[in-house]
């Protein structure tokens, strides 16, 4: 799965997490969860899992910590993706 | 010690026959029952299968709180409990979004159990070695203070916030203890209230201590009886009452409208002596506190225009009763009128008290005594005491200038509380 598609669906996982739904529509990698989406940072849990359960993943604990940015998520979500189950 | 006098300023309630203020004032003027059969409750064996919840939109509270908190938002009590308050502070005349902290405003809510739906719910997961699923936001529904840390959260609360609970003197209780903090001068405003979702689990041991209503299932309406010499047992019910209490003052000053004055206040216990139990009222801690309250409230027994009473529909009725002749001194025709919001609503525990306060301070506004439905026979016990005159079946219109209103809940504890028509000219209680 590319990058791209990942960001795309990102978006949605991320909705429910933000007031913020301008700045959604025009996220990048660089957008930061919490400083610009403004979410809650006892969130990023609730993205986490569901994360694990649309993309099928466990995400460990020193993976989550690295989930700051859109482009981290991505990271970590194609990580895991790729690592046999 | 100076001492402030303190109103009430806001009101908001969602209760089982009514949810907002327009809508609970027609039904308690008209006798409007909210008790329904639930087939859920035939279909687990339980003795009483009647119950009262409040029609409640949860979609509504998108124009309460933001998408994000909504989503993930689960427990009934806390949906009941924001909608009651915001309502509250909103009728006050407050906005509810704001940027900055209100120092001088607190909150006292209270609930008898956190939302054991939610519970269920935790236990479930871990039970199936699932809790990595839970998420970020059982903890903040299942945690006692659950209701007032969303209220106080939305508001900017910054004075005393704080969560009770005493069964069923909880909502009275909450009202209380609002009152002593502004009374001296401890805080200017406070959001009081409480909430109550009265889940199977709850119900079911109430059902089982086997003081339900069980013999009406067919006619629900006819089910919760207080004072009736028919009457069975309670009816549990769900739902939420808040009141915005502000010091006179502060109230004046930013032209408030001013609803009623809480002239005076009493909660204590009996100590579960002479006669009081876990589950019973002494009768000796019930008469000092509503003695209390009217001595707080500089008031005597004569006064008082109507008895807003706790009465359950239990065998426990005319015990409370006699408990009233003896604190007031009064008795026969010469004793206040007494209702029971109960017989349209039934017993919603914890917010029993608060839904029966915004319930007499309408009636004080609106100057109507709401009707006992379900009293086509009363007691003979109880009108050999007050007579039936003062037990009125209809809507009574007449003025209406200081009502009692008092809870009792397990753990033998009283709250009392003597509310009056709002006068600026009497001064009697400015300093004390």
């Amino acid at each position: 799965m590319d990058r791209k598609t990942v960001l795309v669906e990102l978006k949605n996982v991320v909705a429910p997490y933000t007031e913020n739904k301008e700045m959604l529509d025009s996220i990048t990698e660089d957008t930061d969860l919490i400083k610009d989406l403004k979410i809650n940072s006892a969130n990023i849990v609730d993205i986490i899992i569901d994360a694990e359960s649309k993309y099928n993943i466990e995400i460990d604990f020193d993976s989550a910590e690295k989930m700051h940015k859109v482009g981290s998520c991505i990271d970590v979500i194609i990580n895991k993706m790729n690592q046999p189950a | 010690m100076s001492s402030r006098r303190v109103v009430i300023t806001g009101l908001g309630v969602v209760s089982p026959n009514g949810v907002g203020i327009p809508d609970f004032l027609h039904s308690i003027q008209n006798g409007v029952s909210g008790i329904e059969f639930i087939p859920q409750y035939e279909e687990l064996r339980f003795n009483c299968q009647v119950g009262a919840s409040p029609d409640f939109e949860w979609e509504q509270l998108r124009n309460y709180i933001t998408e994000t908190c909504l989503y993930g938002l689960k427990s009934k009590a806390i949906g009941y409990g924001i909608v009651a308050a915001l309502d509250a502070w909103k009728d006050a005349g407050n906005d509810i979004v704001g940027a900055e902290t209100h120092w001088e405003t607190g909150c006292v809510f209270g609930s008898s159990v956190a939302d054991t739906e939610m519970i269920k719910n935790a236990i479930t997961r871990v039970d199936a070695k699932e809790s990595k699923k839970l998420g970020s936001r059982v903890v903040e529904q299942i945690m006692n203070s659950g209701i007032t840390a969303y209220i106080s959260g939305r508001l900017g609360l910054g004075n005393r916030v704080i969560s009770s609970s005493s069964a069923c003197a909880t909502g009275t209780q909450a009202i209380i203890m609002g009152y002593e903090y502004i009374k001296h001068g401890l805080a200017k405003r406070m959001v009081v209230g409480s909430s109550e979702y009265v889940d199977a689990y709850i119900f079911g041991a109430f059902d089982s201590m086997r003081v339900l209503s069980r013999n009406f299932n067919d006619q629900p309406h006819k089910a919760s009886r207080p004072m009736s010499i028919s009457a069975g047992g309670f009816v549990p019910g769900s739902g939420a009452g808040a009141l915005v209490l502000e010091d006179l003052e502060f109230a004046l000053a930013r032209n408030a409208t001013i609803y009623a004055e809480l002239l005076g206040a009493s909660h204590n216990s009996g100590g579960q002596r002479d006669g009081g139990t876990m589950t019973a009222p002494s009768s000796q801690g019930v008469v000092r506190c509503i003695r209390e309250a009217l001595e707080d409230a500089n008031t005597s027994a004569q006064e008082i225009d109507l008895v807003s009473g706790h009465l359950t529909a239990t065998s426990a009725d005319k015990l409370e009763i006699q408990n009233w002749v003896e604190a007031l001194g009064r008795k026969g025709a010469d004793f206040p009128l007494v209702n029971s919001l109960k017989s349209m609503i039934g017993h919603c525990l914890s917010a029993a008290g608060s839904i029966e306060t915004v319930a007499a301070v309408l009636q004080i506004k609106h100057q109507f005594v709401h009707p006992n439905i379900n009293l086509e026979d009363p007691n003979p016990e109880i009108i050999d005491l007050i007579s039936e005159a003062n037990l009125p079946v209809k809507i009574v219109n007449r003025d209406i200038n200081i009502v009692a209103k008092a809870n009792f809940g397990f753990g033998d504890i009283n709250a009392c509380l003597i509310i009056s028509k709002f006068n600026n000219h009497g001064q009697k209680d400015s300093i004390s």
